[in-house]
């Protein structure tokens, strides 16, 4: 018989899970979920560079935004009806003719690759920026969080362009097929699972490769890491150009469940909600991650039906709790209660 | 001796506002061999150390690494012409294995060259080599932020020669050890002997002993006497400065 570790068992059981639920869940559930799962790239992004590299970035809504408004502008071009020129919003703030960088994403393959490209550009960019003079920690991190509140102020400004404040909404088509037909509700969330899966595995492959290790040497000590004549510059780069592509993904899969991508989505509150699930999940586990985003979200969804102002004081609540009581997350809890129980049966 | 001469302090003065922390020092240490600087408080051994690898500027003299001068160097180009020091706290990478922080000491510096699970065999090799030689190989898989203080040293110095260092200076290697483990550090060291160049700064006579290496007394800056140990202690006039007080 073939002997397979707990952990092995217990992903292929939820992957089967997460591959059947179409088949039970109501449509509206179904879109949740699919969101969620999007969502949960963004967090294992953030556990590649946060929980691994030790940098803390509070700007991963700028990248989820970024990919996310890539795909609505191909979906608003795509939406347009026989002579229509340019988008309605467009037309109402007086624009003449689409400007030229809204056109490169016309053709749906450009806009694929512009999902993953414009992000992991803007990333390594600004990251080689940042590292290459030793900016670090929370230096670092208060920069990352005035990229996203410049980010979506410039959202905001430029309302000819972007749709302001509103941002972009009202989609029909995706590839020439209908948005919001249950098939393609379905394939969008099969899409997600698969993508879910493979940046999983993707990211646990890396970690154990020499990378991870020295993204973790640079965590505990980038000093040291120096001293033995190793620049720590293109190990940080690199997770924090990976970490913003995983944002991009997870923006554009978001913006095509929730059929809106607006500011409100890529600003201060939203990136630092981005941590706070990986805090509360665990910050080193890309499976806590997960857990993290599916918890903290479902709470919200079913918590801002009921009280809508009162979710803000519930996440800061689960943040402090998470910082203080479970530091390396719910994956840390759940390890140590292993470790007890093998050192019980030892 | 026929050996190359790889490090050679000539003639430096170090004037702190008026103090000569180093005055007039001469220095020549032989390619692999081991050298023990040993003196009472105050007689510059730190200050020695400081120069040599460019935290300290001397006032007049020079150093001579390899043939070249060295003492207007920044100290991360002293570094990378392979002088190391180690620091009496240790600088292992806390969150990974012994294994792993031998890997990376000896490893491939180029960061495209990560993307892999396995180290070339020239890597592992020399890693597993000196493992052994530090006598940690039966520790590969533990936690290097879990290793005693004494393990934390050992691999540390492993790391160092991994690195491709030529020059050690080990300022105070047994400090917080206990007599075993600082027996098993002057095992080590003598290890080294022949393959890199070695300075070590102490002032526990058991461990300079043991260490059996060429001794330099130091005393108010300059060079006091240097020979074995045995002759060095049988010098009145140094145990007059240093031995007698530490004796009686």
């Amino acid at each position: 018989m073939i002997r397979l570790s707990q952990n092995t068992l217990l992903t292929a059981l939820l992957l089967l899970a997460a591959v059947l639920a179409p088949t039970v869940l109501a449509p509206y559930q179904l879109n949740l979920l699919g969101r969620f799962l999007a969502l949960a790239l963004t967090a294992m992004g953030l556990v590649l560079l946060w929980g691994q590299g030790g940098v803390l970035s509070l700007g991963q809504g700028v990248f989820f935004g970024l990919g996310g408004y890539v795909i609505a502008m191909h979906l608003k071009l795509a939406g347009l009806g026989p002579g229509e020129a340019m988008p309605d919003f467009m037309v109402w703030t007086g624009l003449k003719a689409l400007p030229v960088w809204w056109n490169a994403f016309a053709n749906p393959v450009a806009a694929l690759i512009g999902v993953v490209l414009v992000p992991a550009v803007v990333g390594s960019g600004f990251a080689w920026l940042m590292f290459r003079r030793r900016i670090d920690g929370v230096y670092f991190a208060l920069i990352t969080q005035a990229l996203g509140l410049a980010f979506a102020t410039l959202l905001i400004s430029q309302q000819a362009y972007t749709g302001g404040f509103n941002g972009l909404t009202d989609f029909q088509t995706l590839f020439g097929l209908r948005l919001y037909s249950p098939a393609m509700q379905r394939g969008l969330y099969w899409l997600t699972v698969v993508i879910v899966a493979l940046v999983f595995s993707g990211g646990r492959w890396l970690l154990t490769t020499r990378f991870g290790r020295l993204l973790v040497a640079t965590r505990d000590g980038a000093n040291r890491v120096r001293f033995l004549g190793y620049d720590p510059t293109p190990y940080k780069v690199i997770a924090f150009t990976l970490a913003a592509i995983a944002s991009g993904v997870s923006g554009a899969l978001f913006t095509l469940y929730a059929g809106v991508i607006s500011p409100a989505m890529v600003g201060v509150v939203p990136s630092i909600e981005m941590v706070v699930w990986v805090a509360i999940g665990g910050r080193t586990s890309l499976a806590g991650a997960i857990v993290g985003v599916l918890l903290v979200n479902y709470a919200k969804d079913q918590i801002s039906t009921v009280l809508p102002s009162f979710w803000l004081y519930v996440l800061g609540a689960l943040f402090i709790v998470a910082v203080t009581v479970a530091p390396k997350g719910l994956a840390g809890l759940s390890t140590a209660r292993l470790g007890r129980r093998a050192e019980k049966a030892a | 001796m026929t050996a190359e001469t790889l490090l050679r302090i000539d003639r430096v003065t170090v004037d702190f506002d008026g103090f000569k922390a180093l005055n007039d020092l001469d220095l020549a240490l032989q390619a692999g061999s081991l050298t023990v600087v040993i003196g009472p408080n105050g007689a510059g051994k730190s200050t020695m150390c400081d120069t040599i690898i460019g935290r300290v500027r001397p006032s007049t003299g020079r150093i001579v690494f390899r043939g070249e001068d060295i003492s207007r160097l920044p100290e991360h180009t002293i570094v990378a012409r392979g002088i190391c020091r180690k620091f009496q706290t240790p600088g292992v990478l806390a969150g990974l294995s012994v294994l792993d922080n031998m890997l990376i000491a000896a490893g491939d510096r180029r960061w495209w060259r990560a993307f892999g699970h396995k180290p070339d065999a020239a890597t592992a090799e020399k890693a597993e080599e000196l493992l052994t030689l530090v006598g940690l190989q039966d520790r590969r898989t533990a936690q290097a932020g879990e290793l005693s203080h004494g393990e934390k040293q050992w691999l540390e110095i492993g790391m160092v020669v991994a690195s491709g260092c030529e020059l050690l200076l080990l300022d105070e290697p047994t400090a917080g050890m206990g007599a075993s483990e600082s027996r098993r550090t002057a095992d080590i060291i003598r290890g080294l002997v022949g393959r890199k160049t070695v300075l070590v700064i102490d002032h526990d006579i058991d461990f300079v002993e043991q260490l059996g290496g060429h001794v330099v007394v130091l005393h108010q800056g300059a060079r006091f006497t240097e020979g074995t140990l045995h002759q060095v202690r049988s010098n009145p006039e140094v145990a007059s400065i240093y031995l007698g007080r530490a004796r009686t």
